[in-house]
């Protein structure tokens, strides 16, 4: 078995400008992908905004500079995560494949095997 | 004798080579490894093969030493190896039918799986599946072999990585991705008819490939109608090949070939496959395109084309696969059958068409219609701007050929 982080990338804005309704939708989508995935899912969560990320790096004399915003200025940013197990890359999409962030046109998943330090 | 014991490994390398690997691979568990044990395999036949005499199941014997070594490898590595993760883990799924069990086409489908990119997919196929060189397949798209070294070596890390399966897709996946092995097995063999760039117009080497790909894969899933479309398509366009040049090198047009030369055996088998392949509905691309290629195939001149019957054929294509290129065609097709006015006419709104920007064969085919209809100066300009457009050499001095035809007329 591998582990897998499945990223989720999308436009931030759109996900807030989403309605109730279809909210309620988004979340069932996620429901059905928790309950289709089961014991796979080692981990996920929901993130805030990326207004609201800080973001940290160093200059060349190793000064730590504390920023406001995501670490990469682009329009989609990561809105959330899973991460689980699964027997093979066919396997993650199949499950991946249910997340309502794929049939969005603003948004999508980047799937990612996990360092094995065995 | 050792002419004959070269060509016995050479023949071996092109029917066997593919099974060695994929067998052996089904035990290593690791393609790296099955493909260095496949090479030493027939390194081996190379040295023992004259002086023991060709074994009576060459394909067989190759399997046995391939899998011996990796044997020894692995009993060598056991510790080690038993730490890291492993390439194939089917054991746990149960396969499809069991027609489709099969080493190779485990190995196909590993190699065209649409978690690698394309390049990667076509590298690891004609490397793992065709025995390739990865000097001879850097060498089919023109880049250092440091270069193709490094693609395949990242291709092969990424399956291991990444955990793509050793495995013949699920039967609710299987079309889809068949049609991602067609899609490799096609590339290999529009490269191998023209290749975009350079001296030769035609790498007979990448046609072998891709032609022996979709037997394999017409003998592993003969009931397959996009496997059956698509060797009909290429042995129908291969049946020429030997016509489309004259004896100086010059690119010759369909009108211009000697038909009388073509390939009638490969024509027959293109016609029969094709036959089964339409017998399905819908019909898939390969098949209407081997449709298309079978209505030349069988017109016994060019003047004798049937024309409506191939400007039908495209209108089925344009519906199943709408694509800029196909609509570039199906106009050339209209001029052919109504006449170059007509032809221009059905050019002109492809004219917008941002995807044909920059293809060489629209100006070409502006330019001969231009030509045809005697508006010399347009169709200079047309012809200049072809071959702007175009990379092949052989292609462009075929197109300056008629540029100076159409000067010349210009100066009287």
């Amino acid at each position: 078995m591998t582990k897998y982080m499945i990223l989720i990338y999308g436009d931030d804005q759109q996900w807030q400008a989403m309605t109730a309704e279809q909210r309620k939708a988004h979340a069932a989508a996620h429901d059905a992908f928790t309950a289709k995935a089961g014991a796979a899912i080692l981990g996920g969560e929901e993130l805030e905004p990326a207004t609201v990320a800080t973001s940290l790096r160093s200059d060349a004399s190793d000064r730590v500079t504390i920023t406001d915003g995501p670490f990469l200025e682009t329009k989609e940013v990561v809105g959330g995560f899973y991460l689980l197990e699964a027997a093979d890359i066919d396997e993650v999409t199949a499950l991946a494949s249910l997340l309502p962030e794929v049939h969005h046109g603003h948004s999508g998943v980047e799937i990612r095997p996990v360092v094995d330090h065995g | 004798m050792d002419d004959d014991v070269n060509a016995a490994v050479a023949l071996a390398h092109r029917r066997d080579w593919a099974q060695v690997l994929a067998t052996t691979a089904q035990l290593t568990r690791d393609l790296d490894l099955a493909e260095e044990c496949t090479q030493d395999a027939f390194a081996q036949a190379l040295q023992t093969w004259p002086r023991d005499g060709v074994p009576a199941r060459p394909g067989a014997w190759l399997t046995t030493i391939a899998r011996n070594r990796a044997r020894d490898v692995l009993r060598r590595e056991s510790a080690f190896r038993r730490s890291m993760p492993l390439l194939v883990d089917d054991t746990a799924v149960p396969g499809p039918e069991d027609a489709l069990d099969d080493d190779r086409l485990r190995l196909v489908f590993t190699c065209c799986h649409p978690a690698l990119s394309p390049e990667a997919q076509i590298a690891l196929t004609l490397r793992l599946v065709c025995g390739l060189s990865t000097a001879e397949v850097a060498h089919t798209f023109l880049v250092s072999e440091s270069t193709m070294a490094a693609r395949i070596t990242r291709a092969k890390k990424k399956i291991l990585k990444a955990r793509i399966p050793y495995r013949v897709p699920a039967p609710e996946h299987l079309d889809e991705r068949v049609d991602a092995v067609l899609e490799v097995v096609y590339l290999i063999f529009t490269t191998g008819h023209a290749a975009p760039d350079g001296p030769h117009l035609i790498r007979k080497d990448l046609i072998a490939s891709a032609v022996g790909l979709a037997r394999m894969l017409h003998l592993l899933m003969p009931a397959d109608a996009a496997v059956s479309g698509l060797l009909a398509l290429m042995l129908l366009i291969d049946a020429r090949s030997a016509t489309r040049f004259s004896s100086e090198g010059r690119l010759l047009l369909l009108s211009e070939q000697d038909r009388s030369r073509w390939n009638t055996r490969l024509v027959a088998e293109g016609v029969s496959l094709l036959t089964d392949a339409l017998a399905r509905r819908p019909p898939t691309r390969y098949a209407v395109e081997a449709a298309i290629a079978a209505v030349h195939a069988e017109s016994p001149a060019w003047e004798d084309t049937d024309w409506s019957e191939i400007v039908g054929l495209y209108d089925t294509l344009l519906r199943l696969r709408p694509s800029p290129v196909v609509a570039l065609n199906r106009a050339t097709a209209i001029g052919l059958r109504d006449g170059p006015a007509a032809g221009l006419h059905a050019l002109a709104p492809l004219e917008a068409e941002p995807a044909l920007a920059g293809y060489g064969y629209l100006s070409a085919a502006r330019a001969d219609f231009l030509r045809l209809l005697h508006r010399w100066s347009e169709a200079a300009l047309a012809y200049e701007e072809a071959i702007a457009l175009t990379g092949n050499d052989v292609e462009r001095s075929f197109l300056a050929a008629r540029l100076a035809e159409v000067r010349a007329r210009l100066e009287h």
